[in-house]
């Protein structure tokens, strides 16, 4: 890293500029970011780019090796791998997404109510959140979908709910941090009432912590959907999901391993990706990275 | 220390309370009439749903359902399977051996992956060593492991048969097929902590290296390899073995799909069984004891912290 050129940045440069600077100058990050580009194009665009229809059955290729015809091979139904991974795409960077948004929806208000209020209303919503976290992420998103019934949806909410108290807890100590600047105590001394405080003057100084949370958060998310479908308590057969195509695959392991490999790279590739684009995030957004 | 140690466990108290209820209140979002599932044939019957809704409690006020759901769970009562009318907590004080077997090799496996990896990765920051080392705990964080498990099973037991695919037998029973059998699940289990360990290890090695007392250390002419194992790796490990507390908790879950993988007769499988015969209460009794357990590690996480660190004892 060279500390001369960053400690020096150009002047009037605003700090999105600059944590953009930062962003690009991490290869890996920026890789990360290419894949998951990559991946949401595959998701909007899988009808268009799916090369056979992913619910459509053939008795005459069923379990083919992957050939030039179909690249992935065919399941035990004789549907296309290939064309069942890119649709799966869909169900799982949805799954990620709106459960991390469900998450910071549910989380990031409570959180910043708690820093903000103080008092009772700190101490409930943090013993919430404590409870909440001794439980196993895995273990109480299963309770949750168990009890909510299998369905996709079902699953998102789970995820959403068991992952709002870690942005709770974040938002939380964003707003105490908050609290005690110039420009809160200045906002409160304008008469400004608390929830145009908490919207209005802390929740945009915390948005770049909660970006990064948020990033690595969805690839936990990824995982998370792809466990519970792979459970059988996500998306249901016969549409395509990658954990749910794992879950049949196991089944054809000595026959047919092309149907464990190539969900399971897939799952691993995006994860993977949404991860170095967390850390890159981390360090660019890092108001004190420049400093050191 | 005592007042310390008292104040520590009465925080955990309110945080049991809320937990209570949020587990009690799971039913609660149950679709349909547990009354309708228990009856099974007999559905039609209103008398048969009536003396079912009058043995569980179903008819009276949700507050006082609470409160009898309560007192029976702090009599260590978690009810009964509607399955196979057993207790939950037999069947969960079954099925926490095998689990314990396979989390406690898990751990271990982490153990001797992820620290001296984060040593190594520390002592030779930024070379390829350490590249190395991130670049193995991003896979190791980014892999399902459900889907690790499904490919060591491809690899050593379908194409190299060394291993037999899934099973197990207590380790009572026959130590070294016990071992045979839990020895793939562990490391599939191991792994995803390994990283976790790793990632930690290197970053307190990398505090503990830059601290004066190193230096002073490396002033005084003392070898490096002293300098890193006596002096840095002392400091560091403290935060470390904490972590390892909460991580042993975390292995007991993560469990849940390495033993649906493996087809072991753990915690986990019992959980994912009974979420598909729509067993609630054991659902419940899971998701209470895996609580419990992790509250328990976090407790004794920071009991081991304030002893092996010096400086909060005094305080």
């Amino acid at each position: 890293m060279s500390a001369t050129a960053a400690a020096a940045p150009a002047p009037g440069e605003s700090p999105t500029r600059r944590a953009i600077r930062r962003f690009l100058r991490h290869r890996l990050a920026v890789v990360g970011l290419i894949v998951v580009v990559l991946f949401v194009a595959v998701a909007i665009l899988a009808p268009l780019i799916a090369p056979y229809d992913p619910l459509q059955t053939s008795w005459s290729r069923i379990r083919k090796e992957p050939s030039w015809a179909h690249w992935m091979g065919t399941d035990e139904n004789g549907r296309d791998v290939l064309s069942r991974v890119i649709w799966g795409a869909r169900a799982s960077l949805m799954a990620g997404v709106i459960s991390v948004l469900g998450a910071l929806i549910m989380g990031v208000p409570l959180g910043l109510v708690a820093g903000l209020a103080g008092g009772w209303v700190d101490a409930v919503i943090s013993r919430v959140a404590d409870a909440m976290l001794s439980v196993p992420f895995l273990i109480l998103a299963i309770a949750l979908a168990a009890f909510l019934g299998p369905a996709l949806e079902n699953a998102m909410l789970a995820i959403a709910i068991t992952a709002s108290p870690v942005f709770a807890r974040l938002a939380r100590g964003m707003a105490l941090d908050a609290k005690s600047t110039d420009w809160v105590e200045a906002a409160r001394a304008l008469g400004n009432p608390p929830w145009r405080i908490a919207f209005v003057h802390v929740l945009p100084n915390i948005i770049p912590p909660l970006l990064v949370q948020a990033t690595l958060a969805i690839a936990e998310a990824i995982i998370a959907e792809a466990a519970l479908s792979f459970l059988g308590l996500g998306m249901q057969p016969p549409n395509p999901s990658w954990g749910s195509m794992l879950n049949s695959s196991q089944r054809f392991l000595t026959q047919a391993p092309w149907l464990s490999i190539f969900p399971g790279v897939t799952i691993m590739i995006v994860v993977l990706a949404f991860n170095l684009m967390g850390d890159g995030l981390r360090d660019a957004l890092d108001p004190r990275a420049d400093k050191t | 220390m005592g007042i310390w140690l008292l104040r520590r466990v009465g925080q955990v108290i309110p945080t049991l309370l809320i937990l209570s209820i949020l587990i009690f209140g799971l039913q609660q979002l149950m679709p349909g009439d547990p009354a309708l599932i228990l009856a099974g044939e007999e559905r039609g019957d209103p008398a048969v749903l009536a003396a079912i809704r009058a043995e569980l409690g179903l008819d009276k006020p949700i507050w006082q359902q609470y409160l009898i759901w309560m007192g029976k769970v702090l009599t260590g009562d978690f009810g009964f399977s509607w399955r196979i009318r057993v207790p939950v907590s037999e069947l969960i004080l079954t099925k926490l051996p095998v689990t314990f077997q396979l989390a406690t090799m898990a751990f271990i496996i982490a153990i001797l992956i992820g620290v001296p990896l984060g040593i190594l990765s520390a002592v030779r920051k930024d070379t390829p060593t350490d590249w190395a080392a991130n670049g193995v705990a991003l896979f190791g964080i980014s892999t399902p492991n459900f889907w690790l498990g499904i490919m060591m099973i491809l690899l050593f037991s379908v194409e190299l048969g060394w291993l037999p695919p899934s099973g197990y037998v207590p380790l009572t029973e026959d130590p070294v097929q016990s071992l045979a059998t839990t020895i793939m699940p562990a490391f599939v289990l191991g792994t995803g902590v390994a990283s976790v360990l790793m990632r930690h290890t290197r970053a307190a090695m990398l505090t503990a290296l830059s601290q004066d007392y190193v230096r002073t250390a490396r002033a005084k002419g003392l070898r490096e390899r002293v300098v890193v194992w006596k002096h840095a790796l002392r400091n560091a490990l403290i935060p470390v073995v904490t972590l390892g507390a909460i991580e042993f908790g975390r292995l007991l879950a993560g469990a849940v799909l390495t033993e649906q993988i493996f087809t072991i007769p753990g915690f986990g499988k019992l959980i994912v069984d009974a979420v598909f015969n729509r067993d609630y209460p054991v659902v419940q009794g899971v998701v209470l004891a895996t609580a419990l357990i992790f509250v328990v590690l976090s407790l004794v996480a920071d009991i081991l912290y304030m002893m092996i660190n010096p400086r909060l004892r005094q305080a």
